[in-house]
């Protein structure tokens, strides 16, 4: 009696503790920068440190706000801008597509492996995903380049006579946003897959249904939720890469993560810089929560 | 049908050489003695030899490992936090705007966040005259906060996992939370743990993008100096570096994989013990109600 009102008494502080450090952390450090992205998205770019003007000013005891939409104009005008959004949302759609064709397989064999090779496996698919993705992304440039291995092998084996031009192409970083995300497709298909009852199959099979006919109308749909976080983990990022399109990328390669990068780091124009990040992030809200709530689910236990 | 050669099977593998012949090729090209990329001039290690000498580079790896170690503390805490309160405490204000506090960034594109947390930091500078200087201590936040996420995930999947009835036994016997989360919790999620703390140190030491908005003059992080480096063209001193990256890592993974494997190994083997052990204690106490 006495101990169970002690517990209830001291619970809530502890909880706000709890609750509250992470919270605050998070406010502070994620959502706040935010805003303040927003803010200078209005402001205009100016040569000062730093180098933008402020959006409010105090006068006559008057506190005026001036929103310039002057960087969200420039985005429209210049066709640049556009065809880097459009660019980087076909970029990363393609190459979700390959991930989800090549990973699915690949997660479907490890679910249905032995527990014991199970482990091995997941250990190779998680390996890369810790490992410099920097790295892996340089390990492309040396096997695509004009010299590089790749032509060099074909070249010996007669298939080409002149090295084929692959590296600073779309193609090359196709390869490489593919080969980057692809545990990040196969592991929450993994997690999804080794749940489903195998006696589904068995019974439609029992029913007459061919493999792949139950394989499309019984595990495709109950792995919606693995698809979706699958997907969404390797889309959302890939839209606004900046590490691939730079290094396995050309000059006809536009994606607007490489945009924003040379915004802000070779033009110091960093209200437009925060304006791209900001149409970014409006083009990706919906997806974002997409893959918010299927993870939430998925935390609560309730997928 | 042959299960061993089924489709999926086969495209486990062809998945498995697609992910690991580029770095085995990068590991073997690193031993090059030749200078040229394609040209193979015999091995020898001078590429290893020379990073020696490369104290800038040296001095990279070492910012880079103490950043790493920083954020892998002070993720796994602030991660497990979170994961605690995603799992155990079900209902308050604003939990759904938590849950998505924890996990978007997951997701978010780097540039975006590397972005704002630059602008926070000057703003901040501004209004409070903190940081007056950009470095160590603004990477490690923009770490933490994207490694919090990771580890948030690794420890809720154990948490839920849990039998819930340990730590309600420990509470009825009259331990404060706390202490059953000390005692009774944090022994039970160690591998996750680990596994979290890990993760968070791996991505720590990758992080390219994060790292160039938030750092300043002076404070190159290994990924820098090496993307400054690749930006150039492919050369033999990068393989040595990369190859040695890659080594290291691999390894201390596979190091973390086969411990927690292990102590997995040990769990089970205790409980079914126990089970064992039960069951045969009810047999011998009441042979006729075994059958149920």
């Amino acid at each position: 009696m006495n101990i169970s009102r002690s517990i209830s008494r001291r619970m809530p502080k502890g909880r706000h503790v709890v609750i509250g450090i992470p919270f605050i952390w998070l406010f502070l450090f994620f959502l706040l920068p935010f805003i303040i992205v927003m803010k200078i998205s209005f402001a205009e770019a100016d040569v000062a440190i730093p180098p933008y003007t402020e959006i409010y000013t105090w006068a006559e005891g008057q506190l005026s706000i001036i929103l310039n939409l002057g960087n969200y104009i420039f985005l429209t005008e210049d066709e640049l801008y556009l065809a880097a959004y459009l660019g980087s949302l076909k970029m990363a759609f393609i190459s979700t597509l390959i991930c989800l064709l090549i990973g699915y397989p690949m997660a479907y064999a490890i679910a249905r492996a032995n527990k014991e090779m199970q482990t091995v496996y997941l250990l190779l698919v998680m390996m890369p995903t810790w490992t410099a993705i920097l790295i892996r992304v340089y390990a492309w440039m040396g096997i695509l380049s004009n010299n590089g291995i790749l032509n060099g092998f074909l070249m010996s084996i007669g298939v080409i006579s002149e090295p084929l031009q692959i590296l600073n192409t779309n193609f090359a970083v196709y390869i490489g946003i593919v080969y980057s995300y692809l545990p990040f497709m196969i592991l929450p298909l993994f997690a999804n897959l080794v749940k489903h009852d195998h006696s589904l199959l068995e019974a439609a099979s029992d029913l007459g249904s061919s493999t792949f006919n139950s394989f499309w109308k019984i595990t495709v749909p109950l792995s919606k939720n693995g698809i979706i976080a699958g997907c969404m983990l390797v889309f959302i990022p890939a839209v606004g890469e900046f590490v691939i399109p730079e290094l396995l990328g050309g000059p006809e390669t536009l994606m607007i993560g490489k945009v924003l990068w040379q915004e802000f780091f070779n033009n110091r124009d960093w209200p437009v810089a925060s304006a791209l990040a900001v149409v970014m992030l409006a083009l990706l809200i919906v997806p974002i929560i997409l893959f918010n709530r299927n993870q939430a689910k998925e935390m609560e236990g309730r997928a | 049908m042959n299960k061993r050669f089924s489709f999926s099977n086969i495209m486990l593998w062809l998945g498995f050489l697609f992910i690991y012949l580029p770095m085995v090729i990068l590991v073997i090209y690193s031993f090059n003695s030749s200078r040229l990329v394609t040209v193979w001039g015999g091995w020898s290690v001078k590429w290893y030899v020379g990073l020696l000498d490369n104290t800038q580079l040296i001095n990279a790896v070492l910012r880079s490992l103490e950043i790493a170690f920083y954020t892998a503390i002070s993720a796994v805490i602030l991660g497990t936090m979170a994961a605690f309160v995603l799992t155990r405490v079900t209902r308050f204000k604003g939990r759904t705007m938590f849950g998505g506090l924890v996990t978007a960034p997951l997701v978010m594109p780097e540039v975006i966040t590397g972005l704002s947390l630059l602008l926070l930091f000057v703003a901040m500078a501004q209004l409070l005259g903190w940081p007056s200087e950009r470095g160590i201590a603004t990477i490690w936040i923009a770490h933490t906060t994207f490694c919090t996420a990771y580890v948030a995930v690794v420890v809720s999947s154990r948490l839920r996992e849990l039998d819930l009835s340990i730590e309600e036994a420990a509470m009825d016997l009259g331990a404060r939370p706390l202490k059953v989360f000390c005692l009774i919790t944090i022994p039970m999620i160690a591998p996750s743990l680990a596994a979290g703390a890990m993760m968070s140190f791996a991505l720590s030491l990758d992080d390219l993008v994060l790292a160039s908005f938030v750092s300043g003059p002076g404070s190159t992080t290994l990924p820098m100096e090496v993307f400054s480096a690749v930006r150039l063209g492919v050369k033999p001193e990068i393989n040595a570096i990369a190859s040695l990256i890659l080594l290291s890592v691999s390894l201390v993974t596979f190091i973390a994989w086969a411990l927690t494997r292990r102590a997995e190994n040990a769990r089970k083997k205790a409980i079914q013990q126990a089970v064992d052990e039960g069951a045969k204690a009810t047999w011998q106490q009441a042979p006729s109600s075994a059958k149920s």
